[in-house]
C-alpha cells in the first residue's frame, strides 16, 4: 500500500516534458486491448443475434428488450417487466453484498488485532494473512469444494465428533456459493483495513477515554469514522470481484443457479449462443460496477475538500 | 523495451509455431479416446497430436463459432450436431478416394440422414443417454424416467443432470410424451412446468462430473451416457444403468473434417486410421460404447462387448435428438435459461 | 492517570483473528495433507505416500500438465516483464515529469483493468479478437495478461517512487548527467525493490488467471488453471491435489521472496 509520501515527490519535474512519451505504452496497450474491446462490446450489445452464436451487423434494442421485458415464452404477450435476469442480477448483488458484510465482520477484527501487535510481530501476522491472497483462486475454490463435499473431511470430522448424526448437504447450495465468495476474497478485506488502522493515532482513543467513553463506544464513534477509507476500500475490493464471480457458483454451486458471471459465460460458451444478449448483460454489470466506483470517488473527494 | 517486446513476440511465435508441419489438432469429447491410440497414430504417421476437449455438442458449436474454426482439423460431434455444423457451412468434404477405409463402415451407418453418403464425416461410436443409480444409495424401483423428472422424496437433492439442454430437455419430453421440436404452446408449457418442478430435487448440473458424482456417492441417481456409466461400473462402483420404459436417447458420434482445417492431409489420415477395426475397437474398449465399423469383434474385450449398457433389451425404444428450426429452438433455449435462473 | 483498560484491546478480536486464519488455511492444509494419501479414493485415508507427486511428473496426464505449466510460466514471465517496464515508465511519468495534458485521465486508465470485472474483460477481449480476425492462441493470452498486469505492477512501483525523493537525480543532473543517465544510474537502482515487488505481483496475478484465459485461449493451448479446471470438472483426483499443493508451494516461495525484498527495501531508505 502506498506509504505516507512527501507530497512534493509527485510534483517532481526532473524529467519534465517526457510525461506523454513515457505514458504512451500504457495508453497504447490499455487503450487498444481494453478500452477498444469494451467499446466494441457496447456496440455488439446493440447488434442482431445470429442463430447459434455470432452477430448480424444490424442495429436493434433486442438484447436489452430481452433483458428487461417479458413477452412470454412465445414472445407475443404484451410486455411486462422481465424478472428473470433482474432476479439473477439482484441475487448476485445480494450474495456479493452478504459476502462483503461477512468479510468485514471477520476482516476488521483481524486487521485491528494484527495492527495492534508489537511492531516486530506485525509482519509475521501480516505474512500469514497474505499467503492465501497469493494462492491461486482456482486452487482455493477446489480445496473448499473438497472440504465441504458430502463425504468430505468436514463432514467426516463432524460425524466423528458427534456434533451431527447425518452428513450436512453443503455442496451445490447457495450457501456453498456464499461461503466460497467469502473465502475467496477475505484477504482483500484485511489488507486495506490493516493499513488504515496502522496509521490510526491512538491519542484519539485516549482523548475519548478521558471523556469516559468505553472501548466499544470509542470504536463506534471515533475509530470507525477515522479508518473508514480503509473499510470502504476493502468492501469495494471484495464486492466487485464477487459480483462477477464465475468459479464459486460453477464449482461450489453445482452450476445450478446462474449468477451474473455464469449467465454471461453461457451466452458465449454454452448452448444459448446469444452474443448480443451476453454483451448487453456485461454492459449492465459494468455500469453497476462503475456506478459504485463513481459514488465512492465522489464521496472521497467530498471528504477531502 | 521494443527489443524486449519483439523478443517475447518471437518466443511466443516459436512456442506456438511448431505447428507448421506434421501436426494434427483434434477437438474431442472428454475422456473418450485412449492416449495410447493417439500415441500410436503419432508414431505411425510421424504427426504431433494436440487435443482439446469439450463436454457437450453445444459447447463444441459455441467454440467453433467463437473463432476456433480454422484452428482444429477434426471434431467429434453427435448426429444432430453434424447436421447443424453442415448447415452452418463448417464442414469440409472428402472424396471416397481420400478415405480408403470408407468401406469398413457398417452398412446401417453409411447412408445417414445427417450426412447422406458420408461426405464429411465417419462414424465413431454410438450409444445411448439415459440415467444410472448408485444402488448402494437407492434401491427402489427404477424403470422410469420419472426417477429424474418426478423423483421420489428419498432422491431429492441427490440427482445430477447433464448440463446440456439438448439431451436433458429431450429426455424430459420423452417422459412427458411430448414430441421433439414441438411448437405447440401447451406442450411447451407442460415441458417447462415439468423441469421447473423437478429442479428442486436436482443437486447439480454437470456433464463431465456425471460419472464421478455417482462413483463418489455425491449423487444417488444421475443422467449419464451408457459407456460412461459402464466405466463407473468397471471402476467398481455399484452403478446401474437404467433402460427406462419411456425410452432413451440414441446417438452416434462422428469424426468430421472441419472447414479450413490447417492440416487437412493429417486429418484424413487420422479419420482413415480410426476406420481400422483394431483402432475403432481400441476406442470402444476404452469408452465402452459401440463402434460403427465392421470387423471390430475380434479386438473387443469380452466384458465390453457383452456389457449390459451396450446391449439394451430389444423392447427399449431409442430416439435420436433432432435439430430444431430456429423459431422453435429459441423456445427451448428460453425454457433452459428459465430453468437455470 | 493510570488506565484500567487497554485501549487497543477488544474482547473477541483475538478469537476472530484465529477463526479468520483457520478459515483461510483449513482447506489448503487439508488438500495438502490428502495429496499424500496412498488411496486412489480421495476421501478415504490409505496411508502416507508420495506416489501422486510421482504421478504428476510421470503419470499419463503429465505431458498435458507439463505443457500447461510451461505455457503458464512463459506467459507469466513475459507478461509480468512487459507490464513492469510499461508500469515503470508510467510511474516516472506520474511522479517525475510535472504536469502534462491527460495526466488525470492516465491515472484512471492505469487503474481501469482493476475496475472492469474480469468476466467483462474476458467477453470484450474475445469479441475484439474475433472481430479483428485474430486467431486465438498463446499470443492472445499474453496480450490479455499484459493488460491486466499493468496496474498490479504499477501499484508497488508507484508507491516506491513516491517515497524516493528526487534530490539525488537533481544532484546528478546538476553534475551534467542527462535525464536518461539520471534515471538509469540514480533512480533505477533506488527503485529495484519496488520494481521487483511489482514484477512478482504481476507474475502471480498472471499465473492465477482462469476466466480471461479461458475465453481467449486458442486451440490446443492450456495454462495450468484451465488444465486444472478441465480436470476438476470431472471430479477431484489425487493428482490434482498434488499439483495444487505444488502450486501452493510456488506461491509461498514467491510471497516470501516479495516479503524479503520489501524488508530489504525498507532498511535501505
Amino acid at each position: 500500500m502506498a506509504g505516507a509520501a512527501p507530497q512534493g515527490a509527485s510534483r517532481s519535474e526532473v524529467y519534465r516534458g517526457n510525461g506523454p512519451r513515457l505514458m504512451l505504452p500504457t495508453w497504447v496497450f490499455i487503450g487498444i486491448f481494453l478500452v477498444l474491446p469494451v467499446g466494441l462490446m457496447a456496440i455488439y450489445s446493440f447488434l442482431t443475434k445470429e442463430f447459434r452464436g455470432g452477430v448480424i451487423w444490424e442495429f436493434t434494442w433486442a438484447a436489452y428488450d430481452q433483458f428487461f421485458l417479458d413477452r412470454g415464452l412465445f414472445g407475443d404477450e404484451p410486455p411486462s417487466i422481465e424478472w428473470t435476469y433482474i432476479g439473477i442480477f439482484w441475487r448476485s448483488i445480494w450474495q456479493a453484498g452478504l459476502a462483503t458484510v461477512l468479510c468485514l465482520l471477520i476482516g476488521f477484527p483481524t486487521a485491528w488485532f494484527i495492527a495492534t501487535r508489537e511492531a516486530s510481530a506485525r509482519p509475521v501476522w501480516l505474512f500469514l494473512v497474505t499467503i492465501p491472497y497469493w494462492v491461486n483462486l482456482l486452487i482455493r475454490t477446489v480445496s473448499m469444494k473438497f472440504l465441504i463435499r458430502d463425504n468430505g473431511p468436514l463432514n467426516e470430522f463432524l460425524l466423528w465428533t458427534g456434533v451431527i448424526s447425518d452428513p450436512l448437504s453443503l455442496i451445490n447450495t447457495n450457501f456453498a456459493v456464499q461461503l466460497g465468495l467469502f473465502y475467496s476474497y477475505l484477504p482483500f478485506m484485511v489488507l486495506p483495513i490493516y493499513s488504515a488502522v496502522e496509521r490510526y493515532d491512538f491519542a484519539l482513543s485516549e482523548a475519548a477515554a478521558d471523556l469516559y467513553s468505553d472501548n466499544w463506544t470509542t470504536l463506534r464513534l471515533v475509530i470507525l469514522p477515522v479508518v473508514k477509507p480503509g473499510i470502504v476500500a476493502g468492501c469495494i475490493l471484495v464486492f466487485v470481484p464477487s459480483l462477477g464471480a464465475f468459479l464459486a457458483p460453477d464449482l461450489l454451486g453445482g452450476a445450478k443457479t446462474f449468477m451474473i458471471g455464469s449467465l454471461i459465460e453461457e451466452q458465449f460458451k454454452g448452448a444459448a449462443g446469444n452474443w448480443p444478449f451476453g454483451a448487453a448483460a456485461a454492459m449492465i454489470l459494468l455500469s453497476i460496477v462503475m456506478a459504485v466506483l463513481l459514488l465512492h470517488a465522489r464521496a472521497q473527494s467530498k471528504e477531502a475538500s | 523495451m521494443k527489443t524486449f517486446l519483439t523478443t517475447t513476440a518471437v518466443a511466443l511465435a516459436l512456442a506456438g509455431a511448431a505447428s507448421a508441419e506434421g501436426k494434427l489438432t483434434i477437438y474431442h469429447w472428454f475422456e473418450y479416446i485412449p492416449q495410447e491410440l493417439l500415441d500410436k497414430f503419432s508414431a505411425e504417421y510421424d504427426v504431433e497430436v494436440t487435443m482439446d476437449t469439450y463436454d457437450s455438442n453445444e459447447a463444441l458449436l459455441a467454440a467453433l463459432k467463437a473463432g476456433r474454426l480454422g484452428s482444429y482439423d477434426v471434431a467429434v460431434p453427435g448426429d444432430y450436431m453434424v447436421k447443424i455444423l453442415g448447415d452452418e457451412g463448417m464442414l469440409d468434404t472428402f472424396t471416397p478416394e481420400e478415405m480408403p477405409n470408407l468401406g469398413n463402415i457398417e452398412d446401417q451407418w453409411m447412408d445417414v440422414d445427417f450426412d447422406p453418403g458420408r461426405k464429411s464425416s465417419i462414424p465413431y461410436q454410438w450409444g445411448s443417454t439415459s440415467f444410472s443409480v448408485n444402488t448402494e444409495m437407492y434401491d427402489g424401483p427404477r424403470d422410469s424416467l420419472g426417477l429424474i423428472f418426478e423423483p421420489p422424496a428419498e432422491l431429492a437433492g441427490k440427482i445430477n443432470v447433464l448440463d446440456t439442454s439438448g439431451e436433458t430437455l429431450t429426455l424430459a419430453s420423452m417422459y412427458a410424451g411430448i414430441p421433439q421440436c414441438t411448437s405447440d404452446r401447451d406442450q411447451l408449457k407442460a415441458l417447462n412446468a415439468l423441469v421447473q418442478g423437478a429442479k428442486d430435487s436436482w443437486a447439480s448440473f454437470g456433464s463431465d462430473v456425471a460419472k464421478d458424482v455417482l462413483v463418489s456417492g455425491d449423487a444417488a441417481a444421475g443422467m449419464i451416457w451408457s459407456g460412461f456409466s459402464a466405466k463407473a461400473r468397471s471402476e467398481g462402483a455399484p452403478v446401474e444403468y437404467v433402460f427406462p420404459k419411456e425410452g432413451m436417447i440414441v446417438w452416434m458420434d462422428n469424426v468430421v473434417l472441419l472447414k479450413d482445417a490447417p492440416n487437412r492431409e493429417n486429418a484424413l489420415k487420422f479419420m482413415n486410421f480410426l476406420l481400422e477395426p483394431e483402432n475403432a475397437a481400441a476406442v470402444t474398449n476404452y469408452a465402452q460404447y459401440t463402434a460403427g465399423v465392421k470387423g471390430v469383434g475380434e479386438f473387443l474385450d469380452p466384458e465390453v462387448a457383452t456389457s449390459p449398457e451396450s446391449n439394451p433389451p430389444a423392447d427399449v425404444k431409442g430416439v435420436f435428438v433432432q435439430a430444431c428450426p430456429e423459431e422453435v429452438q429459441v423456445m427451448y433455449d428460453a425454457i433452459w435459461t428459465e430453468l437455470k435462473k | 492517570m493510570a488506565r484500567h483498560t487497554d485501549l487497543r484491546r477488544f474482547t473477541g478480536f483475538r478469537g476472530l483473528t484465529i477463526l479468520c486464519l483457520v478459515l483461510l488455511y483449513a482447506p489448503l492444509v487439508i488438500v495438502a495433507v490428502y495429496s499424500f494419501n496412498d488411496s486412489a479414493s480421495i476421501t478415504r485415508w490409505g496411508g502416507f505416500s508420495g506416489k501422486w507427486y510421482v504421478d504428476v511428473f510421470t503419470g499419463p496426464e503429465s505431458p498435458k500438465f507439463r505443457q500447461a505449466a510451461v505455457n503458464s510460466f512463459v506467459i507469466a514471465i513475459g507478461a509480468a516483464t512487459c507490464a513492469t517496464i510499461i508500469a515503470t515508465a508510467a510511474a516516472v511519468a506520474m511522479h517525475r515529469t510535472g504536469r502534462f495534458r491527460g495526466k488525470g485521465a492516465s491515472i484512471a486508465l492505469i487503474n481501469l483493468p482493476l475496475m472492469v470485472p474480469e468476466i467483462v474483460t474476458a467477453v470484450a477481449s474475445l469479441i475484439f479478437f474475433i472481430t479483428i480476425g485474430f486467431t486465438t492462441g498463446l499470443l492472445t493470452i499474453f496480450i490479455a495478461h499484459l493488460v491486466f498486469c499493468i496496474p498490479f505492477a504499477y501499484l508497488p512501483i508507484s508507491a516506491r517512487m513516491q517515497s524516493v525523493p528526487d534530490m539525488y537525480e537533481q544532484a546528478a543532473m546538476d553534475l551534467y548527467a542527462t535525464p536518461w543517465e539520471a534515471f538509469r544510474l540514480v533512480l533505477l537502482p533506488l527503485m529495484i525493490p519496488g520494481i521487483l515487488s511489482g514484477f512478482l505481483l504481476a507474475f502471480i496475478i498472471s499465473l492465477d488467471d482462469f476466466l480471461i484465459t479461458n475465453f481467449v485461449k486458442g486451440a490446443g493451448i492450456e495454462t495450468l488453471p484451465t488444465a486444472i479446471f478441465g480436470s476438476v470438472k470431472q471430479g477431484i483426483k489425487p493428482n490434482i491435489m498434488a499439483i495444487s499443493t505444488l502450486l501452493l508451494g510456488v506461491s509461498v516461495v514467491f510471497v516470501t521472496l516479495s516479503w524479503l525484498i520489501g524488508r530489504a527495501g525498507q532498511s535501505r531508505t
